[in-house]
């Protein structure tokens, strides 16, 4: 199965998992690159650099700022391919951030109409 | 399912009860899908109640009912057609059909599998809960919302949403392997034992026993024991509820008072449970490799041994207290280990293992705390204070039987206050609540 594994912390934390712990997130890139189960992975901008976009009434309502004020914001994800959500979960907890922000697992769903057009 | 009286209704409502959750357990492993095992599950008992008052029960209700299972749902899968099915990977499915079903063995690892995704720790406590007592347990939706006071359409809901993320983001109905196996099996035994003491002492509502959970509880316990004989902890906790569940028709007066562990008629106590729990236990013990529950049910034993309140081997409870605080630490633990040693070296004694875990603040809440303070206090002479205590004890109180028994308590120390004649020391606390697992946040 796919799962996302969303990485989240708190904006103050932020630069310890994407600057003083470099080196512990591409040991991580390296291990799930290794282990044969990555299918991508990215690093979001921050999120104060974030525009959300609702359409109501035919009206498109931009915020200036991420869909959700929460003390943990989305930073990033890694996209893998392994057997079951208890695998995953291992995976989630290797995260160098997860000692102090939070790794969300979520299952990717496959099969959808939309996903047949990407072929 | 049929009417009184009618032997095939009896038959299958027999089945029900022991191969409903087996069939449940096997299409679930096999299709990855609790919501299609249900149904196909429902389907087969549908048609049991058909086919078998026309044909007469087969030699083998359990195997009619899986191939019968196995056979719709394999059918709603081709008429889905989202998914390939190979009818040939269910074991045993012949091409006979009704009475004629060729005999389906139904593996244990299927239910222990169930038993483990049901508990998985990617679940909420309440939804491990509920999802045991409906799969594994086979209790109804209206029967678990009844037993924790939950509307049924909540409860309805909260299943819908549990078997949905089971299968969506990819719970598998397996054994842990090694490395994961203990720890995971902690879980296990945490909701068991959190469904028994939900029925030992409600958390809300008028009733202060809730026996039917008590033996849901036991039975899920005997059920984990069949499949894992190996495992100490799990004999240890069924010898703890068997102990536990010996007491029950004397915990409670015709009023439905509580009546404390002092005042029960021990006469009155199911000796064949206590017979069991204490074999079950023996032989745990045996296998030396002691936890938790083990010397949790040693001390159930010895309180089922004893002959009277005063006869307990008390100093022989406060030391496996002891070894208990030293092996799981926490402060549920030492309000009974303070009760215990109370008994056994005197209220001042009690007193002072009390102290800590008042000053922490850690168990403000918790009714047990403050009646075993209120208790230690009345022995050691301090009535002002204990009647303050029993006022804490039945603010906490979330139970109202409980709580109407605190009340007398406060009342009578309160008299004594205020110079009347003492009442004769007795203690609350002490085994009223099992410890080690605090009551769940089950209510509404």
């Amino acid at each position: 199965m796919k799962y996302a594994l969303l990485i989240y912390s708190a904006p103050d934390t932020n630069e310890r998992p994407y600057a003083d712990a470099r080196e512990a997130w591409v040991d991580y890139a390296r291990a799930v690159k290794e282990a044969g189960i990555l299918l991508g992975a990215e690093q979001l901008a921050e999120t104060d650099t974030a525009t959300s976009v609702r359409v109501r009434g035919g009206q498109r309502l931009l915020t200036d700022g991420p869909f959700l004020e929460t003390k943990e914001h989305l930073g990033g994800f890694f996209l893998i391919d392994v057997p079951d959500l208890d695998t995953a979960l291992d995976w989630a907890a290797r995260m160098p951030h997860a000692a102090s922000g939070t790794a969300e697992v979520r299952a990717v769903r496959t099969g959808m109409a939309w996903q047949a057009v990407l072929g | 399912m049929g009417t009184d009286g009618d032997p095939v209704a009896g038959v299958l409502e027999h089945a029900y009860r022991d191969e409903w959750s087996a069939v449940v357990a096997t299409l679930a492993r096999r299709l990855g899908d609790l919501q299609a095992a249900e149904d196909a599950a429902a389907e087969a008992f549908a048609a049991a109640a058909r086919v078998w008052a026309r044909d007469g029960t087969p030699p083998n209700p359990g195997g009619w009912l899986m191939t019968t299972a196995w056979r719709k749902a394999v059918d709603q899968l081709r008429g889905n057609r989202a998914i390939a099915v190979d009818p040939q990977q269910f074991p045993d499915t012949g091409a006979a059909s009704g009475s004629e079903a060729p005999p389906v063995t139904v593996g244990g690892d299927d239910q222990l599998g169930l038993v483990f995704a049901c508990c998985h720790p990617a679940l909420a406590l309440e939804v491990r809960v509920a999802l045991t007592l409906r799969f594994v347990a086979g209790l109804t939706t209206r029967q678990i919302a009844a037993a924790f006071v939950l509307p049924e359409a909540t409860l309805a809901q909260r299943l819908v949403r549990a078997k949905r993320k089971i299968s969506e983001s990819g719970i598998r109905f397996e054994v842990p392997g090694p490395d994961a196996l203990a720890g995971r099996l902690d879980g296990v035994h945490a909701v068991v034992y959190l469904v028994f003491n939900e029925g030992y002492a409600a958390s809300g509502g008028e009733q202060l026993i809730h026996a039917d959970l008590c033996e849901e509880a036991i039975w899920l316990g005997r059920l984990l024991h069949r499949l894992l004989p190996e495992d100490t902890e799990t004999a240890g906790l069924v010898a703890l509820m068997l102990l536990h569940h010996s007491r029950a028709a004397t915990r409670q007066d015709p009023d439905g008072g509580a009546v404390l562990l002092a005042d029960q008629d021990r006469a009155r106590w199911d000796a064949a449970l206590i017979a069991d729990g204490t074999a079950i236990l023996d032989a745990a013990v045996a296998r030396r490799r002691p936890g938790p529950y083990q010397i949790e049910a040693a001390i159930a034993a010895l309180h089922a041994a004893a002959d009277s309140f005063e006869a307990t081997d008390w100093p022989q409870i406060a030391a496996l207290y002891g070894t208990l605080a030293r092996l799981s630490p926490s402060p549920v633990v030492e309000v009974n280990r303070a009760v215990a040693v109370g008994m056994a070296d005197g209220p001042h004694a009690g007193l002072a293992i009390l102290e800590p875990v008042l000053a922490s603040g850690a168990l403000t809440g918790y009714a047990p705390l403050h009646a075993a303070h209120a208790d230690l206090l009345e022995r050691a002479g301090l009535a002002a204070e204990a009647s303050a205590a029993w006022a804490r004890a039945e603010r906490a109180m979330g139970n109202a039987a409980l709580q109407r028994e605190l009340h007398r308590r406060r009342a009578a120390a309160a008299e004594s206050e205020l110079g009347s004649r003492r009442e004769e020391p007795r203690s609350f606390g002490m085994k009223i609540f099992p410890t080690g697992v605090e009551t769940s946040g089950l209510g509404p």
